[in-house]
């Protein structure tokens, strides 16, 4: 039993059991990553950011690569969109070799200035559509209007992104991912530039916005908490070079059992899998409540 | 628990702690001296919240010293009254050749204008799609940006001779290396999050340049913009100074250097005047409007 009894719609931990058909080994994964060795060249070094990663992304999944700086999450996830070709090891989309950036793997970044500063909201959201070739200047508009309403910013799809608050940013460019529809949905820590109240607020949205939609979605960041949170599976990477330590579930944790006694000793065990060996204690962020 | 802490704290020579007090809670009040939340501003507070007239202001400061100054000098030959020069200007304008002259200048500066931006199109282009492209640019500009268009201009009569197309060559050169440089330097600042976005939407190669790299450089594009201009039209005058165009009509500058000729001074202010009347009217009407409606409204400039 879970130790906070859910309240309310936000609060609900879905029910997966209701997916009676979907079991493990029956259905081909959306995302495949096999054996990925990633490196990276400095001005006077080259970096192995990863060493052969491995994991299978399904449908619907809130996969989740969490790990402390310096384990090639984010250079991962760069993989994954395709801006990285792996020295070693592959990464299929829907059974497909990915070797280059395309729309079908929508990116959402921490920075802000994601957003194209020359375009109003409207265009930016309307504005991959339209390149991409995949719908019509009409279709575009009226599926961009319906992705802002649903990050809940209709009254600014007006407006130029420099008038708008950091956490209204990330919902554009949520929304703007989203509109394009994606085989895979991935956010490069995109919530970590925000202050805590926002931050916590996005994740509820996102959550929400999962619950209606159910996208597919791979999520980087090096909270613990956050990952636990907002991840239904959890990617554990060790650092120097990003290593698999662990693959956990956690579909069944929401806000809502912050605190509880079971949210905590995963979040121990996290913590315990990340920092036994002490690699980097200044990246920890456990709250003990 | 906060009880023991502090009991601990105290407890410990020299670590003073805040004295605890009783909390406080207020209903919200009326303002007080301060007048209203908000106020209309005054009159004089809106006028002073005007550039253009603060800047008018300043202008007929500067007429009236001028004026001033002149009338008590007295020596018309060497510096005529303000109100002469306008009189001289309107004279020559309404009258006189000066229109005429203005639009030979203007022609030839914009001919010289736009070869000089397609040309630095051509080499910017070819620098970020390249890596020798890159060098060849820089290169190029190390070499004849610091190089005056003006010191050029007795090797383009030699190649050109007398008349427009050896002006064109100084504007060009003049022109290509600002714009060419300051382009290259927006297409290399634009950040790394907005360049893997345009290449995430699946744009590549020259929709790539025109829908993402093009805009986000804009800045500076502008800022290109502007430099290359304010350089054609000083080269533009400087030359039509060191000589005629050989046809009917020369320019502004030719204009400036027959009157000083004849000494005919309030005809020589009038044709300054005409100079710097046009620099302003493109820089605070043209660029000025294309500033507002482009990078200030999308908030990538104050």
């Amino acid at each position: 039993m879970l130790a906070h009894a859910p309240e309310g719609r936000t609060s609900t931990a879905y029910d997966y059991t209701a997916t009676a058909g979907r079991q493990h080994g029956q259905e081909t994964p959306v995302l495949s990553v096999e054996g990925v060795t990633l490196q990276y060249k400095t001005k006077d070094h080259l970096v192995t950011a990863t060493y052969q990663v491995g994991f299978d992304v399904h449908q619907a999944d809130r996969f989740v690569l969490l790990g402390p700086s310096g384990c090639g999450k984010s250079t991962l996830l760069k993989g994954i969109a395709g801006f990285m070709k792996p020295v070693e090891g592959e990464i299929r989309l829907d059974g497909k070799v990915v070797d280059r950036p395309g729309p079908d793997r929508m990116m959402v970044f921490q920075e802000f200035d994601q957003l194209l500063p020359w375009k109003t909201v409207l265009e930016n959201v309307m504005f991959p559509m339209l390149v991409s070739h995949r719908w019509g200047h009409k279709e575009a508009r009226e599926r961009a209007l319906a992705a802002i309403a649903k990050v809940n910013l209709t009254k600014f799809h007006d407006v130029h992104p420099h008038m708008l608050s950091g956490g209204m940013k990330q919902r554009v460019a949520i929304a703007r991912a989203m509109a394009m529809e994606p085989k895979i949905l991935l956010m490069d820590e995109p919530f970590a530039a925000l202050d805590a109240l926002t931050r916590r607020k996005m994740q509820e949205e996102l959550l929400l916005l999962w619950d209606d939609l159910r996208f597919t979605v791979v999520f980087v960041t090096h909270s613990i908490e956050e990952a636990i949170i907002v991840g239904s599976r959890i990617l554990v990477l060790s650092p120097h070079p990003g290593q698999v330590r662990a693959e956990l579930n956690s579909h069944e944790f929401t806000h809502a059992h912050q605190g509880g006694t079971e949210f905590q000793s995963l979040q121990l065990r996290i913590h315990e899998m990340l920092f036994a060996e002490d690699f980097e204690p200044e990246a920890a962020e456990v709250r003990h409540g | 628990m906060a009880d023991v802490s502090m009991s601990d704290g105290a407890g410990r020579a020299g670590r003073r702690l805040p004295p605890v007090r009783p909390e406080r809670a207020a209903d919200r009040r009326q303002l007080g001296y301060v007048g209203a939340v908000e106020r209309p501003l005054s009159l004089w507070e809106r006028l002073y919240g005007y550039a253009w007239l603060r800047r008018l202001f300043i202008l007929v400061v500067l007429a009236v010293a001028w004026e001033l100054y002149a009338r008590w000098i007295n020596n018309p030959l060497m510096l005529p009254s303000f109100s002469e020069v306008v009189g001289a200007l309107y004279e020559e304008t309404v009258h006189g050749p000066l229109i005429d002259r203005t639009f030979t200048t203007i022609q030839v500066l914009l001919i010289g204008y736009s070869l000089g931006l397609t040309l630095a199109a051509v080499l910017t282009t070819l620098a970020v799609s390249t890596r020798l492209g890159n060098d060849v640019l820089s290169t190029l500009t190390a070499m004849f940006n610091p190089l005056p268009a003006i010191a050029l201009l007795p090797l383009a009569l030699l190649w050109f001779g007398l008349g427009i197309p050896s002006l064109v060559f100084v504007i060009v050169h003049s022109v290509v290396w600002a714009v060419a440089l300051n382009t290259h330097t927006g297409f290399m600042s634009v950040s790394q999050t907005q360049r893997m976005a345009g290449q995430n939407y699946g744009l590549r190669g020259i929709r790539y340049v025109v829908l993402l790299l093009i805009p986000a450089a804009f800045p500076s594009i502008l800022a290109g913009l502007k430099i290359g201009w304010a350089f054609a039209w000083r080269t533009l005058i400087a030359a039509e100074l060191v000589f005629g165009v050989s046809s009917r009509s020369g320019g502004l500058g030719w204009y400036i250097f027959e009157n000083r000729n004849q000494l005919l001074t309030a005809n020589v202010f009038a044709g300054l005047l005409m100079v710097i009347i046009i620099g302003l009217l493109v820089e605070s009407v043209i660029f000025r409007t294309l500033e507002k409606h482009t990078v200030q409204k999308w908030g990538m400039q104050n």
